[in-house]
């Protein structure tokens, strides 16, 4: 951490320092509009769907998304991209279209609490508490993350920065809530893009286009293929990230990403402040097309460093001060980014790397609020007091989620911490949400068993292998598995006992009349239709569309 | 979104933030035509600065007209 790979001019820092007043100004400008609870945890429920999707993207872009997985770029090659194609956008598409009008059409607050609505309180309590402790767990890393980048980038002492950041994050979500964090949150996306798309111009016209590109890696890697995205996935010993296309198709492309898009609440609260019901579902549809792009300024940066830079970087564990894979982003923006252009790039990061925060901490603030709060603690009391108590637990999420980041300083995989966190709460919980949306049999007792021993289980294999190691070969079917293709099925493990325990207990238990599940369950619900919307205003028209991009795009660069 | 409620648009403020940034960067831009920099950025003849910070504030100024809050 001793080194400084860039020197900001006078005129970066005042760049920098503006983007710091602009999201302060708006929280300030924001908090007069932010009196009720539904203002403050969901916006008022009033956003169009440009904003709500952009926002869902952009609460995504945590610290790790540009700088970690330009790295992996770097380290895997374009294999990096799945976790951006099949590792994400059918879960978005399925979010848009099977499961938003559930979550819409409940009035929800949040996914624990349509748990609430479908299940009961137990297994609301157990998923909002969960929930809690991986929030803070991810705001922690998040925090961390930044501060080592702008310790590595910048040489700025890395307990100013956890602070200067994450207070700054604090003042504006204390100040206007959700509506806080989406505004500034629709600020940072055209920053992150407009800050990172610029290397990776200048970047395809140094090299000569993609075949340029293609070109230049093999001459500097002979015999190593980081240019395609299914060729190598056969075998779990004939690719660098040691994941056979069983774990990136079942593992990564169903249970992770799906149980991530479609249950993690930080996400999904974006899109529940969505005005209506097709607005609902089209904000996913709209943040899928710019997650779909995203590779173009976070992978092709990664992999324009294997192409251009005069020496090869190393595994931050063995790099030992000389330039590792976590500074290839930082690279290409030293290398293509005079004054002006590097402080808008140093802001693309540090935007990044609030929007992450922002999400887990207005999210952290509103499952605490409503879902163990007011649901164990305090039942009856007025908005004003709920809103008021939302506020202060923003401070107080920030403040435990500084706490962690100062914990997780001793791990010394983040991105493999942040698949462990994946593995043990969101992939379970996928199973019990998916099976309380699509299934009117699944019962109350059976949703908090089946959520608990897919929590229980998840954690209990890591516990195996960590003990045992030759377990691995049990849990990620080979004994050659790396810890990412370990993570992803695991997540499968955890998955599939949740959803197994969930329909044994229903079946010997009693369902909740259909009565009781009108606007949770589907077959109960009655989803309006949208049979008098032209072709070109259906979401299930641009779902299709962009499907079939996915598709062609897998085929391209297959 | 909420004009309708009192709101300034989101847009408007991404305008304003995207045409000072815009202009700060052509300004940087056009000054290192004069002054060329000691270590200057791999195609830096290209003038990255002008262009893309040219965008930026064609950009931030269409939102920032587009959008401006007006009495009602």
């Amino acid at each position: 951490m001793s080194h400084k790979l860039l020197t900001l001019s006078p005129i970066d820092v005042v760049i920098i320092a503006l983007y710091f007043a602009m999201v302060i100004g708006i929280g300030i400008y924001l908090k007069k509009f932010t009196k009720t609870g539904e203002d403050f945890f969901l916006a008022g429920r009033e956003m169009s769907s440009w904003i709500a999707g952009l926002s869902f993207v952009a609460a995504n872009l945590g610290s790790l998304e540009l700088m970690g997985w330009a790295a992996s770029a770097y380290q895997y090659g374009i294999l990096a991209t799945h976790w951006y194609w099949i590792g994400a956008i059918p879960a978005m598409l399925f979010l848009a279209i099977v499961m938003m009008p559930f979550y819409y059409i409940s009035k929800t607050h949040s996914v624990p609490g349509y748990l609430k609505l479908r299940f009961g309180e137990e297994a609301r309590a157990l998923s909002a508490i969960t929930f809690g402790v991986m929030t803070v767990l991810m705001s922690g890393i998040n925090m961390y993350s930044m501060a080592l980048v702008l310790n590595v980038i910048l040489g700025w002492n890395i307990h100013f920065s956890i602070w200067a950041s994450s207070l700054t994050v604090a003042a504006y979500v204390f100040l206007g809530g959700l509506l806080s964090a989406i505004f500034n949150e629709v600020l940072q996306f055209f920053l992150i893009w407009l800050g990172a798309l610029i290397v990776s111009i200048l970047g395809l016209i140094e090299v000569g286009g993609w075949g340029g590109l293609v070109k230049r890696i093999h001459q500097n890697f002979p015999g190593q293929d980081y240019t395609h995205l299914w060729r190598g996935l056969d075998s779990f010993a004939h690719n660098p990230m040691g994941i056979q296309w069983t774990g990136i198709v079942f593992g990564l492309g169903f249970v992770i990403s799906f149980g991530y898009w479609t249950t993690d609440f930080l996400v999904v609260q974006r899109v529940l402040s969505a005005k209506d019901l097709r607005s609902a579902k089209m904000a996913p549809i709209i943040g899928s097309v710019f997650k779909m792009a995203l590779p173009f300024i976070v992978i092709l940066p990664g992999l324009l460093g294997l192409a251009v830079l005069p020496f090869k970087l190393l595994p931050a564990d063995v790099a030992n001060g000389a330039p590792n894979y976590n500074d290839v982003l930082p690279l290409m923006f030293a290398r293509y980014c005079g004054p002006g252009l590097l402080g808008l790039g140093i802001t693309a990061l540090i935007a990044g790397f609030m929007s992450g925060m922002a999400g887990n901490v207005s999210a952290f603030a509103t499952v605490w609020t409503y879902d163990i709060y007011r649901a164990l603690m305090v039942k009856r009391a007025s908005d004003e007091h709920y809103v008021a108590v939302g506020r202060w637990c923003t401070v107080l999420g920030v403040l435990v989620s500084i706490g962690t980041a100062y914990f997780v300083m001793q791990f010394q995989s983040i991105m493999d911490y942040v698949q462990q966190l994946f593995s043990f709460f969101i992939a379970p919980l996928f199973g019990t949400v998916i099976l309380g949306m699509l299934w009117k049999r699944a019962t109350p007792a059976a949703g908090f068993w089946g959520l608990l021993a897919g929590t229980l289980s998840s954690i209990g294999m890591w516990l195996w292998v960590r003990f045992d190691h030759s377990a691995l070969r049990y849990i990620a079917l080979s004994p050659y598995a790396r810890d990412m293709a370990e993570n992803m099925y695991r997540a499968l493990w955890a998955w599939i006992i949740c959803v197994l325990v969930t329909v044994l207990v229903s079946l010997v238990t009693r369902p909740k009349p259909v009565s009781e599940l009108v606007g949770l369950v589907y077959g109960a619900t009655e989803i309006p239709s949208e049979g008098q919307i032209s072709l070109h205003k259906r979401p299930i028209f641009w779902a299709a569309v962009v499907f079939l991009v996915l598709v062609v795009l897998n085929v391209i660069f297959a | 979104m909420r004009e309708g409620h009192g709101f300034i648009s989101i847009w408007f403020f991404v305008g304003l933030l995207l045409a000072i940034y815009g202009l700060m960067i052509v300004g940087t831009g056009l000054y290192e035509i004069g002054s060329p920099p000691a270590h200057p950025a791999v195609l830096s003849e290209l003038r990255p600065e002008i262009w893309w910070g040219g965008l930026l504030l064609a950009f931030g100024l269409f939102y920032l007209i587009r959008f401006y809050p007006r009495k009602r």
